[in-house]
Order: C-alpha cells, then structure tokens, then sequence
C-alpha cells in the first residue's frame, strides 16, 4: 500500500513519486512461473507501487502465484485477449483513483529496473503516456524474430506518418500513464492486438506520447500470443482499424481531463 | 456474355455494402474481426461484377454455359454461407461465455452473502 515509507532509492531518481498514487498493471496469461518474479522485482523498484495483476482466463496457477506473493488479483472469467485484459486493468486505475499507472507484462519482458526511465517524462509532466521502445535508441538486449520485426516496422513506419510524430515501437506495451492516459484508456481500448490502435487513439485524443528507449528480455514464460499466420490477420485487421479510425471524429478527452 | 446492366448493378450493389460496412466499422456498431469476411465479400463481388471478362472467364472454367452472372451468385452465396459459419462459432462462443459469467456470478453472490452473515 502506498502508506508504507519509501526506499530512498527511487525517491531519490524520481522526486515527487511518493506523493502520488500508483499502481501496477500485470496482464498475465499461463505465467505461474514469471508473474511472481515480476510482483518482486516490482517490489524492489517501489514498495510504495500498487500492484494488480490482471488473470486473463489462466489455466495454470497464475492466479493463485500472484495472490501469494500479495498482489491483487483480477481473475477474468474467461480470456478476453491482451486488449480486453490490460483494459481491466486501466478501469481498477481510473475507478481507484490512481494518480500513475504503469504496465508491466507478466511474462518478464518487460524489466521494472527500467521502469525510472519511463516514469520520469511522465512525472515531470512532459507527456500523458511514456512508451518503452526497444527501438527508439541503438540499444541492445532481446531482439524478436525477423518477420516480426518487418511487422513492426511497418506498422511503426505507417502509424508515424498518420499522427505525425516518428514511433519506433508500436507494439511495445512497457508504458507508463498520467491520470489523462488512465481515463481515455479506462474508457475506449482497443482488442486483440491493442498497442498500435492504441497509439493513433491517443494522438486523435489529443494526448502527448512519449517514447523511451529501453532494453527488453526474452520472455520468460508462457508463448507468444502472434504467430506467423496470425500476424497476418492482425496486420490487416490493425491497418483496417487505423484507417477506418481517420474518419472518425476527434473525440475530445471529456471534461475535466484536460 | 453478362449483360452490362447485370455487372453495373452488382457492382454498385457490392460496393455499397463495403461503403455500409466501413460506416459501420467507423461508428463503432460493427468491430473490425467480424467486418473482415464482409469486407472480403463486398470487394470480390465488386470485382467480379465490374470485371466482365474475367467473370466469363471464370464462368467457362467452372463449365457455365449461357449465363455467366450464375458465378455471382454461386460466390455470393458461398460467401453468405461463410459468414453465417463464422457467425456460428461465434454464437457458440458467447453462450460459453455466459455459462461461465452467470456461475461466477451465483459463485460471487453466494460468497458475498456468507462473508455478509459472518460478519
């Protein structure tokens, strides 16, 4: 709980954190094995960190790992997708009243160490939503395979020439979010293959996006959700998506959340 | 040959259903995974109507003699019948769903009346 005195440590690196409220984002799927680590390692960035681990639909203890290691657990009744999951979790943030949220994938590609870096930005009040992008420095580390690196490649490619603004990494889901970032996301998110919809949404809402570099490990448990042929389908389904999306309205972000 | 009449109606007719489709997409009443197949549907009838020579073409390869606008409806209803499927397994899906929603919830309820009387 967010009463409990804070490590100077990452006070010190991020002044004015432990005034907020923050909480932790945990989508996990069939990771018994990573989630706990991940809920430590969280623990040792910031004790003062909330953390919520969103179940969606695991067929292995996953749940019970993460409720052992004293984390909250949302426990979906069936999968939703990455998309619906991670949502889930937005939605605790908004209607807990979270000041800073950040997502953290349960499968441990995502280090919390990391995690000073993209809050930063956030907490200084220079952007609404902080992506880590293994992309946006020459930096070294886990690289995913070849085609899934075109992919995203041309997804980043086209995204950036839609909003504007160069986007190295479309698909990486280290984030960190402001109030303004929780509540648009708490209210409309996309499914399935969410973080590239997501990026173009938030520029059409006209909140500020800011990429980080960082340095992403190999997965450390359950298997990737894309595979080649389904990558496919996405890429269609992810390009129709944002095109279809340009004619829509500009949603204004709602009063209040300005 | 088809009669030019026959391909113009059809192809303004397909293409107004990839038109009704992406405005239903854009308004948020339709999403993207059950679009795709429609979509897929409106362009290759669009294309087959507009494309007269290549639906004669086609028609001779599947042994249509006399009317090739038959091959239009042969792959309209082919893709009729592969929506529907779709739809199938999708309905499938969302009962399952409910099952699963309506036992948590009497789990759920059950749950909050005896931490209820407990306490």
């Amino acid at each position: 709980m967010s009463e409990i005195a804070e490590l100077p440590a990452v006070t010190l690196a991020l002044p004015g954190l432990g005034e907020l409220r923050r909480v932790a984002i945990v989508p996990a799927l069939n990771e018994e094995h990573t989630v706990p680590r991940v809920i430590d390692e969280l623990r040792a960035f910031d004790p003062g960190l909330d953390i919520v681990v969103i179940d969606d639909g695991s067929t292995d203890r996953t749940a019970q790992a993460a409720a052992a290691r004293g984390a909250k657990v949302l426990r979906l009744p069936f999968n939703l997708g990455i998309g619906g999951a991670v949502q889930t979790g937005f939605r605790y943030a908004f209607e807990h009243d979270y000041d800073l949220a950040v997502r953290v994938d349960g499968d441990g590609q995502h280090d919390p160490a990391q995690l000073t870096r993209i809050i930063a930005p956030v907490l200084a009040g220079e952007t609404d939503i902080a992506v880590g992008s293994r992309f946006a420095a020459a930096a070294g580390g886990y690289r995913s395979s070849r085609s899934r690196r075109i992919g995203i490649r041309v997804l980043a490619w086209t995204v950036s020439r839609i909003v504007g603004q160069r986007v190295t990494d479309t698909t990486s889901g280290f984030q960190a979010l402001n109030r303004h970032g929780i509540a648009l996301f708490a209210r409309d998110y996309p499914h399935d293959y969410p973080e590239v919809e997501a990026t173009v949404m938030v520029f059409r809402h006209r909140l500020r996006l800011l990429e980080v570099p960082v340095t992403m490990r190999e997965r450390g448990g359950g298997h990737s959700s894309i595979t080649a042929l389904r990558s496919i389908y996405y890429m269609v389904k992810v390009l129709l998506a944002i095109f279809v999306g340009l004619f829509r309205r500009n949603v204004a972000p709602q009063e209040g959340t300005e | 040959m088809t009669p030019l009449a026959v391909s113009i109606a059809g192809a303004i007719a397909s293409f107004t259903l990839v038109l009704v489709v992406l405005e239903l997409i854009r308004s948020h009443r339709l999403r993207e995974r059950y679009a795709l197949l429609w979509l897929v549907t409106g362009l290759v009838l669009t294309a087959l109507s507009a494309w007269r020579g290549g639906l004669n073409t086609i028609a001779r390869w599947l042994g249509v003699r006399g009317y090739p606008p038959a091959v239009l409806f042969a792959v309209g209803i082919l893709f009729i019948i592969a929506v529907l499927l779709h739809y199938s397994t999708v309905i499938s899906r969302l009962s399952d769903q409910n099952v699963m929603l309506a036992q948590r919830l009497a789990l759920l309820e059950q749950e909050l009346e005896s931490s209820g009387s407990r306490g």
